[in-house]
């Protein structure tokens, strides 16, 4: 099995909530903590987009890297969990995150800062599988009972993909190649440009 | 007199035993996490897939992936 993935279809995304709403309800996320929320890229103008973000499961994790207490961990399928009674709640991975996954509830007087709180790709964490403890600390285990996150099994314009890697590249794939556009946003073109402007190709420089 | 004496020596008294009551603050070693096609775990458990069997656990999220998620294996592509 390859990596388990999201990815987003910004032509399909209508910045309904859906997946934020689903995640919220099904791990009983509280309040002030949002472990995925949609981002819209120029909101109000025609023609805006709207993409669904979380943990992106990094493949090379940079919240990992950073950790001074080492509680992350990488599960055989890719996704990248944590455990929270490891976790010191020092914001490190807070910074790292390109993505703003990591979350803090407020946790006390003085807003004082909680054990870090993300998107577990509804895999719950090393507590054993649908256990209450695992409920309690990371939200439910999908994963073990068979099924997909919430927040792709919900979208209605099926705008977030979520599951196997090469699955969902093949289905987004799919979709670019019917519909003739749609990887303009979210992409290599954007990453890196476009051929024309000679950012085709990645340049490997080496010293 | 006494009576503060007794009043502060009932508020050093309720510190000792804040003091008493903090969590250790060491940090423990991460725990091993099993994986998530290992056992079914309860009623909520999606039918099509035996427990304990990779394959089949596989499987099964390949088939939810594109009976769920690609619409073009329902209407067929235009």
């Amino acid at each position: 099995m390859a990596r388990m993935k999201f990815i987003c279809d910004a032509e399909r995304c209508i910045e309904c909530n859906g997946c934020v709403t689903a995640c919220k309800a099904e791990h009983e996320v509280p309040w002030g903590v949002n472990r995925r929320r949609v981002v819209t890229l120029n909101d109000g103008v025609a023609g805006e987009k709207s993409i669904s973000v979380a943990c992106m499961h990094c493949s090379d994790a940079p919240c990992m890297a950073v950790c001074p207490v080492d509680c992350f961990y990488r599960t055989e399928e890719g996704v990248v969990l944590h455990d929270k009674d490891t976790c010191i709640g020092c914001g490190y991975c807070s910074y790292a995150c390109p993505f703003g996954a990591p979350q803090f509830p407020s946790n006390g007087a003085f807003g004082l800062r909680g054990k870090m709180d993300k998107c577990t790709f509804c895999a719950g964490g090393p507590e054993a599988n649908g256990s209450a403890a695992e409920n309690e600390k990371y939200g439910r285990n999908r994963l073990a009972e068979g099924k997909l996150p919430i927040c792709a099994e919900m979208c209605s314009t099926k705008a977030l993909l979520g599951g196997d890697g090469d699955v969902v590249a093949d289905i987004f794939r799919n979709r670019v190649l019917t519909r003739g556009k749609g990887s303009e946003v979210w992409g290599w073109g954007t990453a890196y440009g476009k051929p024309s402007s000679g950012g085709g190709k990645p340049t490997v420089t080496r010293s | 007199m006494k009576r503060l004496v007794a009043m502060a020596a009932i508020a050093a008294m309720s510190l000792g035993l804040l003091g008493c009551g903090e969590k250790p603050q060491t940090s423990g070693t991460r725990k091993a996490d099993s994986q998530p096609y290992t056992s079914v775990t309860g009623t909520h458990t999606a039918l099509g897939w035996k427990a304990g069997d990779a394959t089949s656990w596989e499987s099964q999220m390949t088939s939810r992936t594109q009976n769920g998620q690609n619409e073009y294996t329902r209407t067929g592509p235009r």
